[in-house]
């Protein structure tokens, strides 16, 4: 695993969706201990993510536009939870 | 090519309207993002059948490569998918989860029209 933060990582597989606002939460405190929790850092995190790539598509299209660039990391690192807010400009 | 994962899964998503799949029961879930999405399908009076992926590994993996969706829980209606627990939660704050239901015909209390 390389040495980047799960927040960071985000931050650069979101950067093709030019994101005019992109703030990403660590929640990871608020669920120690509980079912499927592997430990370690930046593994429940919480995005809000506004972008222009946004306009004109649901709520799952957004989160799926989201979830395939961050397909990867599901995988190569602790992330467990992620959840999302995706708002287009004029929202 | 057959998938008995997706086989199970298919045949759970047509003999139920609404399905969720969810880290725990739906009595005692084991996983905030699932107990939320319980307690608004609790709050609509919605029926609906309850997976626990937790002890089934296969199923687990099975449900997000199925819908190609990475994250539990998952919410199915009529053989759909809905969404995970942000969008269901903003569904039903909007009152689109409501009329998603209505659309589907599943029963439900609509506490805005009691």
């Amino acid at each position: 695993m390389d040495m980047a933060s799960n927040i960071e990582k985000i931050k650069e597989k979101l950067a093709v969706l030019s994101p005019i606002f992109l703030d990403i939460r660590d929640d990871t405190s608020r669920h120690h201990g509980h079912a499927g929790h592997s430990g370690g850092a930046e593994t429940h995190l919480h995005a809000v993510i506004v972008s222009a790539s946004f306009e004109g598509k649901n709520r799952l299209a957004r989160q799926r536009m989201v979830m395939e660039l961050l397909k990867p990391l599901w995988t190569e690192s602790n992330l467990h939870a992620l959840s999302l807010e995706t708002k287009a400009p004029a929202e | 090519m057959t998938n008995p994962v997706f086989d199970r899964i298919k045949k759970d998503l047509s003999e139920n309207d609404v399905v969720l799949y969810m880290k725990g029961t739906p009595v005692f879930p084991q996983c905030g993002f699932s107990a939320a999405v319980v307690q608004i399908l609790s709050i609509l009076q919605v029926p609906f059948k309850g997976v626990d992926v937790l002890p089934d590994a296969e199923i687990r993996q099975g449900i997000k490569d199925f819908t190609n969706w990475p994250t539990i829980p998952q919410l199915y209606v009529k053989e759909e998918f809905v969404g995970g627990c942000d969008i269901i939660r903003e569904m039903y704050e909007s009152g689109e989860l409501q009329a998603l239901l209505k659309e589907k015909s599943i029963s439900f209390r609509d506490q805005s029209a009691a």
